[in-house]
């Protein structure tokens, strides 16, 4: 099997000017900080699955997610130059610094919200890695032409669940729709552009969210069709705060648990 | 009077296949009983890779690096990958999931003891890499060549596997013996506790092992409990001189004349003990399990609900 220890050198960074460089660098760190906390929630579910075929489906887009995470961490130190490495990155930052959307931090909840969540984040990463791939930063470009695949596979499942789980039992509808509710708010912050990703795509490192959309839509329509959901009805107030480094309560225990050991054991190597 | 003859002439021929080494396959002739001794120790084997889950699984979300965490992560899902095809080769001897999961969760079926010791430190992922993983792989590279054909090649993947697991399980103790003083402590405390229990791994004695002898014969098994037993040890003890380790076990002594270790006696009591349900993570390990099968229940009838529809509306369209 492939075994994710295996990992590429760390990508060269390419010329920047030095206010780019840091602007490249929060993107990346965000999208790090956004593949390791769900990676991290999906990776919570090992063991404890519902099914063996799903627990190991989970663990596999969690090893995705974080295989992902370090190449971004690794470039991230790159992009900073200041000698860090991928574990200082994840493992020495208080909850402040991290930079992913509220919906990844958001807790597995039952299945139904695990599939909203992975789903709701599967179609925005997906479509984004498609378009990242295409970057002029031959790095980010790079990461994204090897993630994007598995990405897609990522989509494939949470649409299928979503289906599955929406035409399935009056029960798994229910939970479904809970789900929906619980989880749509925290959707809109995916694509709203912070200050440093809309100056990256003024300068057309980053792919422009806007032109994401219709994609993004269409296929959440169609799954939604199958799924024989409405498109939800309600427009709950949109959640976001997390990309800025404003989190829900739930963050910070995750990084405790993340944490621990490199903050019980300082400087130690593992 | 006829049936018992053809009968025993077909116990005869099936023998005489074990002993030439010819492999039986899902739809020839085998006796009831070695149906039945097949599927309760492929089904074990697979519930103890399923609930060896949990151990393990306890440490991923505390991991001290990334590569760890992926190394550790990986692993635990090899070993959801290893109970599916167990749970598959014994489906081929006719016994269903669905029935090996019931036995499993009413406590009718057993899973490895080990599994019932906590993990209560880093250096834990060690061990269980390191001994247990060391130790399965003693009790299962014979099983590639056991007569059941399905049984043996699911092995042969599952080893391979498990070969990984103990250099990564090794790869932890090494980096935590070349660590800090406050790395070697933690390394050896946890050598500590899992020793003995990764002893007991083997089973009890051969003069308690009221299987072995049967099993022997129709070359499920190809050594016996203690063979295998002080294997372990001969191997396990320079291994823990190399780490700089002391097996907590004043006996183990190289013994020249037998040109392998003594040891001190397991804790017999504490085997039976643990086997019965005694151990601090019985009641939890088998509790995790069942909430998991409950809480998940109405997945699998979704999915179930889904396809039916799906192929209604199919033969509709067809």
């Amino acid at each position: 099997m492939d075994h994710p220890a295996d990992l590429q050198p760390a990508p060269a960074a390419i010329a920047h000017a030095p206010t780019v460089r840091q602007q490249l660098f929060e993107f990346v760190l965000q999208l790090a900080d956004t593949s390791l906390v769900l990676g991290h929630r999906l990776s919570e579910w090992c063991g404890h699955g519902p099914v063996l075929e799903q627990d190991l489906a989970m663990a596999n887009i969690a090893l995705d997610l974080l295989g992902e995470t370090r190449s971004l961490y690794q470039y991230a130190a790159v992009l900073e130059g200041q000698g860090r490495t991928e574990d200082d990155l994840a493992y020495l930052r208080p909850a402040t610094a991290y930079r992913n959307p509220l919906l990844v931090e958001q807790p597995n909840g039952d299945f139904a919200h695990t599939v909203v969540r992975q789903f709701l984040f599967d179609n925005y990463h997906y479509h984004l890695l498609l378009a990242l791939k295409d970057s002029p930063d031959a790095p980010l470009a790079g990461i994204a032409e090897k993630s994007v695949k598995e990405a897609a596979y990522h989509l494939k499942w949470s649409s299928e669940w979503l289906i599955r789980l929406g035409d399935g039992t009056a029960e798994s509808r229910q939970r479904l729709d809970k789900a929906l509710a619980t989880l749509w708010r925290y959707a809109a912050e995916l694509t709203t552009p912070t200050a440093t990703e809309a100056a990256l795509q003024d300068l057309g490192l980053v792919p422009d969210y806007g032109a994401l959309a219709p994609a993004m839509q269409a296929h959440a329509a169609h799954v939604l069709a199958e799924a024989t959901v409405p498109t939800p009805q309600f427009a709950p107030f949109a959640q976001r705060g997390g990309k800025g480094g404003q989190h829900s309560e739930h963050l910070g225990y995750l990084l405790a648990e993340l944490q621990y050991m490199q903050r019980a054991y300082p400087g130690l190597t593992w | 009077m006829e049936t018992l003859e053809k009968d025993l002439s077909r116990d005869d021929q099936f023998q005489a296949r074990i002993d030439a080494d010819v492999r039986i396959e899902p739809k020839d002739w085998m006796p009831d009983a070695y149906r039945k001794t097949l599927i309760r120790q492929i089904s074990q084997h697979a519930h103890s890779e399923i609930v060896g889950m949990l151990p393990e699984g306890n440490w991923i979300t505390r991991a001290p690096s990334l590569k760890r965490k992926a190394i550790l992560l990986a692993k635990v899902q090899d070993e959801a990958g290893h109970g599916l095809y167990l749970y598959s080769a014994a489906e081929t001897l006719g016994a269903s999931r669905d029935q090996m999961l019931a036995d499993l969760h009413s406590g009718k079926a057993k899973y490895s003891s080990i599994f019932n010791y906590p993990t209560l430190s880093w250096a834990d992922m060690g061990c269980v890499g390191w001994l247990v993983d060391g130790a399965a792989i003693l009790n299962q590279v014979p099983l590639c060549r056991t007569s059941y054909g399905p049984y043996a090649r699911a092995m042969v993947r599952v080893c391979k596997e498990e070969s990984f697991h103990q250099r990564q399980g090794f790869e932890i103790m090494q980096t935590l013996c070349a660590g800090a003083p406050v790395q070697k402590e933690m390394a050896q405390e946890a050598l500590n506790r899992w020793w003995w229990p990764t002893l007991m791994m083997f089973g009890p004695k051969d003069s308690e092992s009221p299987n072995t002898e049967q099993s022997m014969k129709w070359r499920i098994k190809r050594f016996t409990n203690d063979e295998l037993r002080q294997k372990f040890v001969d191997m396990m003890v320079p291994q823990a001189e190399f780490l700089g380790l002391t097996v907590p076990d004043e006996k183990a002594q190289w013994n020249e004349a037998r040109q392998a270790y003594d040891f001190g006696e397991v804790d017999w009591n504490e085997f039976w003990s643990v086997v019965k349900g005694n151990g601090l993570c019985n009641h939890d390990r088998l509790q995790a399990r069942v909430q998991a099968h409950e809480e998940g229940a109405w997945v699998l009838e979704a999915a179930l609900a889904h396809a039916a529809k799906r192929a209604a509306r199919e033969a509709v369209a067809a």
